[in-house]
């Protein structure tokens, strides 16, 4: 039986699979990516498309920000612009409680020495968003963020990683992996593929790769969901968030509003099927109304939800295996993944070919969730 | 075209089409009604400002999308005209305004 | 009209569609004591088969016809049984809570949840796609939408008229136009001759012992004389610069231009599936008629639990025969709410069932005589194939060549399948091409994984939603 051989084994062909591939062929090693469906059929193609730097954890500020460079430059990196336009992103306050969580959000950042969150008072608020409701109190703005295409974003980064002779498998299961000697050998539903290292890219089901090596986690497949109008005329260019209540909205350049903010469907994470929830739908339809009246005759033609990993503590698990050699993780970015992954396939791409990484990685560690006995502690 | 067959009886709806005064007949669909008056099209598309007219005249083709009263996007099909109703073609996506939603 | 003016919050059944599936399963669920409701979005009852029967200015018999006329029985069993009736009504979005389902329906704009055990879908057939050059020109509409037009407002084709396509609806709507003193231009016939005929001869027995041979005979006859028809027409373009002008089609090696201001095309019906694929009805491609059809059993019922399909919405046969699927489909829905026995759901149902395989006979040779040819399904160039999105058939075959695989996949390469028909006129035509590029068939392709909300609706009516608790007070965690 034909054993395929590469330097790494990627785990997964979303978008963080794809990039980790890119980066590893431009550091000189070949991989193997290795999707159940095909790339970008999960959270990847269809989530919001957020290029967001704005109300980040703390933890992730340096690694969104030197992404954020990365999208500004994206052509270079992948031939291919990715639909990223970049209108800035607005967290808006409905409400006196929003206006200090944004105000204190503010003045914690600059306290750590970042400037990217602006508080942005009425006037200008209004200036920026015309079609904002009056009874906003103003909000915090980032001005370089934006957004991008996230099924065209994912293949443009698989397109070039093959150009530079990476290899994916897709309609391919892993269904066991295991150290063998010095390399790590994979059982897949279509043969057996050996590696020097394997990075998880798995999303949603990571932490099956995590059990099978003795690191388990409390990994939530969960489903945000998404709503998209007709084409409606221009009235927005950047994206709009909520701070009190949950919201992302923007419109896209073909006149189409893409409505989402992370309610959630109802999903079977073995049956890859997501039921939508529309009394969640229909809160989000009333936040939607409120904070933009022109949106009353909008027309919702399509809703959706991807399937995505969460953690407990809402950021993601990047860095090597604490239980295993050469095993490295990239996932449970928690919805909002989107804007991370051409850094963080980079800063993967580090760790498996030089083994140490410029970014600082403690906080994401696999470690946080093993307790001394080697079983997972809830945060 | 399309002529009425006498057993139809008159039109005695007035109404308007694009602003200019118009009798329809009662319980005719607004599609039907402008395929009446002699309009084959009812508006132009927002992708490339092509004419369109109705295609299906059951409610799943989207293509007789006209302006009622104000409200854009009402399928003219499923909707039976109303004394002093305002049909207006409607053209790509015109620019919204604003203020005017408050 | 006994249209109900409040709906309850729940029902043991629910029956969508209000065509003679789905007249006749919530007449016959009703007679059996199961409190039934029956959703349209029409503000009539008759589907579109019998569009407009209690509304038609078109009184004389002999002008729509018997069959047509044979509604109006069905219509007044509907509105004198105890079943709820709810015009204007649209289900656009099904739950499954425990057992049963909640109901998401839009009335006057607003958004009511409904409770019901069971789910009776009879969603019905739409016109076939006819993607021709020129098919998205004002002037160009279905053969349907002149029949709807006929039926409910009198309307009729005045000069500059050409029908072209293929099916005994065309050839129907020709013996009623004939009936209404009208006559066409011509009738472009483009249904595939010679080879045809060889296959068909299999199934000619059933057809000559069937309901239709009489039926159609009689048809043809009068539809004769609603104008001149050319057969063997191989293609057809409709042009025109804002409208159609003018009509080109190839028949017997010449290649000819007809002016026009009206072209009404016609090439059989599909089964509407986008609400039981939405609910996850699984569905088979059915080579012979070219469609895709859902999956179900003796009794209409589908892979879902709770869902039973009645009518050409589970395969297109007539409206007699959905008739009689609509009593077959009320028989196993009274069964699976516990109210009556499989034994007595089959001694119940013998008659029906016998109905319906007697209105089945002969279908097999229309559906083979019948059936486009590919080159009227499967469309090359810039003839467009999502008339929504105006996403031509080059454009589709170019992002397979790019690695596009299916139908799903193409919505993301493309806006193909995005606009608010949700695939509807464009799926099958997706699903062929894809597979002819390919090399493939369209049972290994698939179509299109439709969502609901199953038809467009406005954010004021998402927004109407009744609120729960559990909505209030959503658990998102959000930065800090």
């Amino acid at each position: 039986m034909t054993v395929l051989t590469a330097d790494v084994a990627i785990i997964g062909g979303g978008l963080h699979g794809c990039s980790t591939a890119l980066h590893l062929a431009r550091a000189g090693a070949t991989a193997i990516v290795i999707e159940k469906n095909h790339v970008g059929r999960h959270a990847s193609g269809v989530n919001a498309g957020g290029v967001r730097t704005l109300a980040r954890d703390e933890a992730e500020i340096p690694l969104a920000l030197e992404s954020l460079e990365m999208w500004h430059r994206i052509e270079d990196l992948v031939d291919d612009d990715c639909g990223f336009e970049t209108h800035g992103q607005v967290r808006v306050a409905e409400t006196e409680e929003d206006m200090t969580t944004l105000r204190t959000r503010e003045a914690r950042l600059q306290s750590l020495g970042y400037t990217h969150e602006r508080w942005i008072d009425p006037p200008e608020l209004f200036e920026r968003i015309p079609a904002l409701a009056r009874y906003c109190l103003g909000g915090l703005i980032a001005e370089r963020d934006g957004a991008a295409l996230p099924y065209r974003t994912t293949a443009a980064f698989r397109r070039k990683a093959e150009a530079l002779g990476q290899r994916f498998v897709e309609g391919t299961r892993v269904l066991a992996v295991a150290q063998q000697g010095q390399d790590w050998r994979l059982e897949t539903s279509a043969g057996k593929i050996s590696a020097g290292s394997v990075v998880n890219c798995a999303g949603a089901w990571a932490d099956r790769i995590c059990a099978q090596v003795g690191e388990p986690v409390p990994l939530e497949a969960i489903a945000p969901m998404m709503m998209v109008t007709l084409r409606m005329p221009r009235f927005l260019s950047p994206v709009v968030i909520g701070t009190g209540r949950p919201l992302s909205f923007k419109q896209t350049t073909e006149g189409t509003v893409l409505i989402g903010g992370g309610r959630r469907a109802r999903t079977d994470r073995d049956a890859e099927t997501t039921e939508l929830d529309f009394q969640e739908l229909g809160a989000s339809a009333r936040m939607v109304r409120d904070l933009f009246p022109v949106m009353r005759g909008a027309v919702v033609n399509r809703g959706w939800a991807g399937i995505e990993a969460r953690m407990p503590d809402d950021i993601p698990v990047i860095g090597p295996s604490l239980r295993a050699p050469r095993l490295f993780h990239q996932f449970g970015f928690s919805a909002h993944g989107f804007e991370l992954a051409p850094v963080v396939g980079r800063v993967i791409a580090d760790l498996v070919t030089r083994g140490a990484s410029d970014s600082a990685l403690e906080k994401f560690s696999i470690g946080r969730f093993a307790s001394p006995t080697g079983s997972v502690r809830r945060l | 075209m399309f002529q009425r067959l006498s057993e139809a009886g008159p039109p005695t709806l007035p109404l308007t089409i694009d602003g200019n005064a118009a009798l329809a007949r009662p319980g005719d669909s607004v599609a039907a009604t402008l395929i009446g008056a002699g309009h084959a099209d009812c508006r132009t598309t927002p992708v490339s400002g092509s004419a369109r007219g109705p295609y299906c005249l059951m409610g799943i083709c989207f293509d007789c999308l006209v302006e009622i009263d104000g409200r854009p996007n009402q399928q003219g099909c499923m909707i039976e005209v109303q004394a002093g109703m305002q049909i207006v073609r409607q053209e790509g996506s015109r620019p919204v305004d604003v203020e005017a939603t408050r | 009209m006994s249209a109900v003016d409040a709906l309850k919050p729940s029902y043991e059944l629910a029956v969508i569609g209000a065509g003679p599936a789905g007249m006749a399963a919530a007449v016959a669920a009703a007679q059996r004591g199961v409190a039934t409701i029956l959703f349209d979005e029409q503000a009539s009852p008759g589907g579109q088969i019998y569009r407009g029967v209690t509304t038609t200015p078109l009184r004389r018999r002999e002008l729509l016809g018997d069959d047509y006329w044979h509604g109006q029985g069905l219509v007044d069993a509907l509105l004198g049984c105890a079943a709820d009736y709810a015009p204007r009504s649209i289900v656009w979005a099904v739950t499954r809570i425990g057992d049963g389902f909640e109901l998401a329906v839009s009335r006057d704009g607003v958004a009511h949840l409904v409770r019901v055990a069971h789910l009776i879908v009879a969603t019905g057939a739409q016109e076939r796609p006819f993607p021709i050059p020129g098919w998205t020109l004002p002037g160009v509409m279905t053969v349907g939408a002149a029949q709807i037009l006929l039926k409910t407002a009198g309307l009729v084709p005045g000069d500059g008229t050409v029908v072209a396509g293929s099916g005994p609806l065309l050839s129907l709507v020709l013996a009623q136009f004939a009936a209404a003193g009208v006559s066409v231009d011509a009738v472009l016939d483009t249904t595939p001759r010679d080879r045809r005929w060889r296959a068909a001869w299999r199934d000619v027995i059933g057809f000559a012992t069937s309901p239709y041979l009489a039926k159609g005979v009689a048809l043809l006859r009068r539809a004769r004389a609603a104008g001149r028809v050319v057969r063997g027409v191989e293609s057809l373009e409709a042009i025109g610069d804002h409208r159609i002008e003018r009509v080109r089609y190839r028949a017997g090696g010449q290649t000819i231009e007809l002016a026009c201001t009206s072209l009404l095309l016609h090439q059989g019906v599909v089964p509407n599936i986008n609400f039981a694929n939405a609910i996850g009805c699984e569905q088979r491609w059915d080579e012979v008629q070219a469609c895709f059809v859902p999956v179900v059993d003796a009794w209409g019922a589908s892979s879902v639990p709770g869902v039973t399909l009645a009518g050409d919405g589970a395969g297109i046969a007539g409206a007699r025969a959905a008739e009689a699927h609509g009593r077959i489909a009320a028989l196993n829905a009274a069964c699976a709410i516990g109210r009556i026995d499989p034994a007595q759901r089959d001694a119940a149902g013998a008659a029906a069932q016998a109905d319906r395989a007697r209105w089945l006979r002969g279908r097999r040779f229309l559906d083979v005589m019948y059936r486009p040819a590919p080159q009227y399904r499967i469309p090359v160039g810039d003839t467009v194939v999502c008339r929504c999105e105006e996403v031509t058939a080059r454009q589709v075959l170019e992002s397979v060549r790019l690695g596009c695989t299916g139908p799903n996949q193409m919505k993301s390469f493309l806006r193909c399948g995005m606009g608010p028909c949700q695939g509807r006129f464009c799926g099958l035509t997706v699903s062929e091409l894809i597979a002819k590029e390919r090399g493939s068939t369209p049972a290994e392709i698939g179509h299109y994984r439709l969502r609901f909300p199953i038809k467009p609706i406005t954010l004021g009516e998402l927004a109407s939603l009744p609120q729960t608790e559990a909505s209030e007070q959503a658990v998102v965690r959000l930065p800090k």
